[in-house]
């Protein structure tokens, strides 16, 4: 066997070459023989009814294929958790930008006019726009009472805690919506015959839940509906859910040209239209004893969840269930509510839900900390969570977390002490204020509680008539190094080389459901399937006498070969099952809640310019713990990466709202961060080992979103001696924080006797 | 892209003369564009009203710096490339020089042109407040001759001008008197590169015996075109700079800026950021500390 | 109705691609970026953004940086364009290499305009700075890499190109 690791080495990534070379082909780029271009007219309101559609004389529409809803063979909807978001509006509006026609031309430049040709009156209602007015329920939206749904989180006796508490200390914190800006824009292809049904491609995350929602739309059976991941530009959790409307839109326009049919969405109508992460407000309320241990509190967690149900459900439970950060509560009392406005729907953004509530956690912490008159450092440590103790849904902490030890590490590497030393001393002149601000985390990787079983993600592999060995999976590829991962994880455990190993392209007809590539599981979780599979083929090829007990790579080669010639193909199944000591109660949500959790500290040291309130940030310290590191490069990729989106959360990124829809949809005025806006940014890795993902992996994706935005506000915070609680922290809101502080100084936290 | 390339005309006369013939045929009929990173901008999100446009990019009549004696030629069709890395605009203008790399990346500092920065008209544009610093002459011409305006004035509104309908930019011409002055220059954007100012301020200055000789200051993004601040100019001339000019000089900027809020900013800030910008200049200004 | 509009016939037009004399029928005011992708099919050059804010869509023009979105195919006549799928030759140029090599590339859709962003820079400084790195990639956006990987891979590619001309 070889005996040389490739688990741990940064090899070359699968499809870099391609990428780098322009070769890659993204799904503009394909072009299928006669394929028409389609476009969708959508809602100017916010909520209302359609009255009437006009067509305007000056299009030639004969040249065009319009759908409406009544074009749809299936179910008008698109099916994920609920079925109530329609794929095509028929009367009701919910929210600006639905879709409610759909246009195809064999002219790509003869949409634009044609769309803007169609004009639509309608009988506007008062919408609902922000967290507020839903829960006032003065306009009922979505069901009884607006709300998609509401999870209460308990444990121990709060009671006794308000009773034994020196502080009880307040606090609401709010973060924006963020727009996940994959450089890719959301496109689609499909392509109809009746005899093999529908098939789609298109830059996506998870083939089965578009899978599932076109067999629901086009009321077709699973064997006649094909959909094909191609080179994706970026997801970030914007390419879960909302790549199932656009392929239900392709799709329908299929159907009725009989061409293949694209679909390519501009910067415009992708951001304006497509999901964002979950605005959010957290209220919490914590009994703190005279040294500063968190005794018990509340925690209100309330998200926009837009005008559909979507994700919003998962997107909540995640949210909760980090929100009481990686401390020890003895009791606590956490109310988690999503809630209808008539915005389009948010949904998944790498975190999904814990950025928000972990940013009103963390920065919870050092308001606590202040109000006690003790340092942000000790009080995290007097709270933070050790092996043996319970999370806040009661799951045991079984790892061998050190939290103290990593936060000691993280104030060592980022000069802690010392910066805080000579930043008090030059803030006492001039115009430019420093600070330094701390963050210590945690994130579930996998699928919440039951979720994996549910799941039961099957994976396989392949040996080839040729000697390789491929992955068959319907996890993705959008740049985290999904096939360079999963690739070495295979090799590593049959002993081959790196390029013996290939993974399959993500085609529903190839692959089996490995599950969606989300929730930083697939490494974890798919990865210790890839395992199990690859371990089954090795099995098959000595139980067949092909392989001795110990081979050489090209030995095992020459074993596959002769394999498939005498056999015929040979696959390996794998299916999850979860292990048997898992206790999970969804209703109560209480018990195991992930099967490992990524750690981590984080530290940030910020400037603001009092001349014009700008907040930059100089240095930028991510420590984190996520088991094994499998690929260097990658790992270290996904950090950075994650760090910057965060820094484009806490200072950059903000969604300006107008009845209902995004006035700044354009990357002019949607502001992310460019190479001049980050600073260093420094990845520091412990590896504790864990015995749940392959070679001891943990998930790695959306931890580094979670850190930033605290640390951030808290080092902007430390810098203004101002409480800044909401995110981003636009020079505006610097300014206005500054000039209303007066009002606002200490109005939160009071000795309670 | 939300227009259709069918429905434009874009021609490329290729000469001075014919540009300046073709404009003269139907005034206000077509639309010179010069390195597209306006216009294209528009024309990509189907919002280019103009549908007939006439290529003024590399026509030799306005490319180069030209150095004279007393002031320095700068063609119509300079790009912010080319601006940023001349010598003479560096040392001598070096408002300008900092404006032209602050414009858009790398990219569009290869195809921007100062002419397009000023005939676009935007009151957020970089280059604009240096240009009324410096107080700019532009040449402007047409098949009926060259006249030359002051720059400042040549904005009449919000994106309006003075040039005529069968007129062009030629050049930008600026008078080499200020290597004695301060220049002082600070854009505030919404992030450290590719953005459009919230406010930006140049200024130069000069103090000698205690007192200021010499002063103009001119902000971006603060009214509907760019502005000189010449109350605040005259509230500081030949005065000495100490705390109680510098409340007045605040008082004064704030009363002759009229910022507005929106998708970018709010009114609030752009007129505290426009007051601290004035103070640190003349902060500066007092302290004898350059750019 | 709409041939109404339709004042400018497409025409001839002429330029060199990676060193290629082509020769299209389009539109004048086509923008290159279309021109490259739709009708000689060279998909490297990608759109992004399509008002020149993201650098996806970035080629060398006579030698110079542009975006190619907001390039007329008219300004193009008898350029000289150099696109992501001229870059290699026999093997990977030495801006892939690092590219590959440092982690520069993740989904790989801003790739393509970086590096040739990238080769702008270390062509017109071939000793750069952390801060000229910074400042010259700075219309190109990433959304994956937190550009840190992508510094080191021009980083690395300046050394190389510099030890190999020594």
């Amino acid at each position: 066997m070889n005996n040389s690791s490739i688990v741990g080495i940064s090899v070359p990534r699968k499809e870099g070459q391609d990428k780098v070379t322009g070769r890659a082909q993204y799904i503009d780029d394909i072009v299928l023989p006669g394929m028409w271009y389609g476009a969708t007219v959508r809602s100017t309101i916010p909520r209302g009814r359609i009255k009437q559609i006009t067509f305007g004389a000056e299009v030639a529409w004969d040249d065009y294929v319009i759908v409406s809803a009544k074009d749809i063979p299936g179910k008008n909807c698109i099916a994920l958790i609920a079925e109530d978001q329609p794929c095509l509006a028929e009367n009701c509006i919910n929210h600006p930008e639905e879709p409610i026609l759909l246009l195809a031309h064999a002219d790509r430049h003869a949409l634009a006019k044609a769309v803007n040709a169609i004009s639509i009156e309608y009988d506007p209602s008062p919408a609902v726009l922000t967290l507020e007015e839903s829960e006032r329920c003065c306009d009922i939206i979505w069901g009884s009472d607006n709300t998609f749904k509401t999870y209460v989180i308990q444990k121990g006796d709060i009671d006794s805690a308000w009773a034994k508490a020196a502080y009880i200390v307040e606090g609401e914190y709010r973060t924006g919506a963020q727009e996940q800006l994959y450089i890719e824009n959301n496109g689609m292809i499909a392509w109809f015959d009746p005899e093999h049904g529908i098939t789609v491609w298109g830059s996506l995350q998870c083939p089965y839940y578009v899978h599932k929602a076109l067999m629901t739309l086009c009321q077709l059976p699973a064997e006649r509906v094909r959909v094909v991941q191609v080179e994706t530009g970026g997801a970030f959790g914007g390419k879960e859910d909302y790549p199932s409307m656009i392929a239900g839109h392709a799709a329908l326009l299929a159907i009725k040209t009989r061409k293949a049919v694209k679909i390519i969405y501009d910067r415009l109508e992708d951001m304006a239209a497509t999901s964002k992460r979950h605005p959010s407000r957290t209220r919490h309320r914590t009994a703190v004893s005279k040294d500063g241990k968190i005794l018990g509190g509340t925690i209100d967690f309330t998200i926009d969840g837009g005008a559909y149900t979507t994700l919003s459900p998962v997107v909540l439970s995640r949210g909760a269930i980090h929100a009481g950060g990686p401390y020890y509560w003895p009791s606590v009392r956490i109310t988690a509510k999503a809630l209808a406005t008539n915005a389009p729907p948010h949904g998944a953004f790498r975190g999904f839900g814990a950025p928000q509530s972990l940013f009103a956690m963390e920065r919870h912490m050092d308001r606590i900390a202040q109000i006690i008159g003790a340092s942000p450092i000790v009080v995290r440590q007097r709270n933070f969570l050790k092996p043996g103790q319970t999370t806040i849904t009661e799951q045991a902490v079984r790892e061998p977390i050190d939290l103290e030890k990593l936060l000691d590490r993280a104030l060592e590497l980022s000069s802690y002490q010392s910066r805080k030393e000579s930043f008090a001393e030059e803030n006492e002149s001039g115009e430019i204020k420093k600070g330094i601000g701390v963050a210590a985390f945690l994130h579930g990787a996998g699928f919440t509680g039951s979720g994996e079983r549910y799941l039961g993600s099957v994976v396989g592999v392949e040996a080839c008539a040729d000697g390789a060995v491929r992955v068959l999976v319907s996890s993705t590829e959008f740049g985290q190094g999904t096939k360079t991962a999963l690739s070495q994880v295979a090799a590593e455990t049959l002993g081959l080389g790196y390029e013996d190993v290939d993974v399959a392209p993500a085609d529903t007809m190839e692959v089996p459901n490995s599950g969606p590539t989300v929730a930083s599981r697939t490494v974890m979780v798919v990865g210790s399937l890839v395992c199990s599979a690859a371990l089954g083929i090795r099995h098959a090829l000595r139980q067949s006498g092909w392989l001795g007990d110990s081979y050489s790579p090209e030995e095992f080669r020459a074993a596959c070969r002769n394999y498939v010639a005498a056999h015929g193909a040979l696959r390996s199944w794998s299916r999850y099952e979860a292990p048997p000591d898992i206790f999970w109660d969804d209703e109560k949500h209480r018990g195991e809640a992930y099967a490992a959790f990524a750690w981590a500290v984080y530290i940030a040291s910020v400037r603001v310019d009092l001349t014009t309130y700008t907040v930059s940030v100089d240095d930028f310290v991510a420590l984190q713990e996520v088991g094994r590191v499998l690929h260097p490069v990658l790992a270290a990729g996904q950090i950075t990466g994650g760090v910057a989106q965060g820094i484009g959360l806490s200072l950059y990124e903000k969604v300006i709202w107008q009845n209902g829809r995004m006035q700044n949809s354009q990357m002019t005025n949607y502001i992310m961060p460019t190479s001049l806006d980050v600073p260093p940014i420094r990845v520091f890795f412990e590896e504790l080992g864990n015995v749940h993902g392959a070679f001891g992996a943990k998930g790695i994706g959306e931890l580094p979103i979670d850190g930033p935005a605290p640390a951030i506000a808290n080092a902007v915070a430390d810098a203004l001696g101002a409480p800044c609680d909401c995110v981003p922290l636009l020079a505006e809101d610097i300014f206005d924080i500054l000039t209303t502080r007066v009002a606002t100084a200490d109005r939160s936290g009071s000795p309670s006797r | 892209m939300r227009s259709n390339p069918r429905d434009y005309q874009l021609v490329a006369p290729g000469t001075l003369h014919a540009v300046l013939s073709l404009l003269a045929e139907a005034p206000g009929k077509w639309l010179p564009i010069a390195g597209g990173t306006d216009l294209m901008v528009l024309y990509g999100a189907g919002k280019l009203a103009a549908r007939n446009l006439v290529s003024i990019w590399s026509l030799p009549e306005l490319r180069g710096i030209e150095v004279l004696p007393d002031q320095v030629r700068i063609g119509a069709g300079c790009t912010y490339a080319e601006l940023r890395e001349h010598p003479v605009i560096a040392r001598e203008f070096p408002l300008l020089a900092r404006a032209a790399s602050w414009t858009g990346g790398t990219a569009n500092q290869n195809r921007g042109t100062i002419g397009g920065n000023i005939v676009n008209a935007s009151p957020a544009a970089d280059s604009l407040p240096a240009l009324l610093v410096y107080e700019a002459e532009l040449i402007l011409v047409s098949v009926r001759g060259e006249r030359r305006v002051p720059y400042l004035g040549f904005h009449t509104g919000y994106k309006t001008t003075q040039l005529a309908g069968d007129e062009l930019l030629r050049a930008v011409c600026l008078a080499r008197q200020f290597s004695e002055c301060l220049h002082h220059t600070r854009k505030v954007g919404a992030r450290s590169a590719q953005a459009i100012a919230k406010v930006a301020i140049a200024a130069l200055g000069g103090v000698a015996g205690g007192r200021v000789q010499e002063v103009r200051i001119a902000l971006a993004s603060v009214a509907p075109v760019p502005l000189r601040l010449f109350e605040t100019e005259r509230a500081v001339k030949g005065k000495s700079i100490d705390k109680c000019l510098l409340a007045a000089a605040r008082r004064a900027t704030v009363s002759e800026i009229r910022p507005i809020d929106d998708i970018r900013s709010t009114a609030r800030y752009r007129s505290a950021v426009s007051s601290n910008l004035v103070e640190e200049f003349l902060r500066r200004l007092s302290a004898g500390a350059p750019i | 109705m709409s041939n109404s509009h339709e004042i400018s016939g497409r025409r001839e037009f002429c330029f060199t691609v990676n060193g290629e004399r082509k020769t299209v029928p389009a539109y004048p005011m086509e923008r290159l970026l279309d021109v490259l992708r739709h009708q000689l099919r060279l998909t490297g050059t990608k759109e992004g953004c399509g008002e020149g804010e993201c650098g996806s869509c970035a080629v060398l023009m006579d030698g110079i940086l542009v975006n190619s979105c907001l390039v007329p195919l008219l300004q193009a006549q008898n350029a000289n364009i150099l696109t992501i799928e001229g870059l290699a030759g026999a093997g990977l140029h030495n801006l892939q290499q690092a590219f590959l090599h440092c982690g520069g590339t993740q989904c790989g859709i801003c790739t393509p305009g970086m590096i040739l962003a990238a080769l702008y820079l270390l062509k017109k400084n071939p000793f750069p700075t952390i801060e000229d790195i910074r400042e010259g990639l700075s219309g190109s956006l990433c959304r994956c890499t937190g550009y840190m990987q992508i510094f080191e891979a021009v980083e690395e590619a300046a050394r190389r190109q510099t030890s190999d001309e020594v």
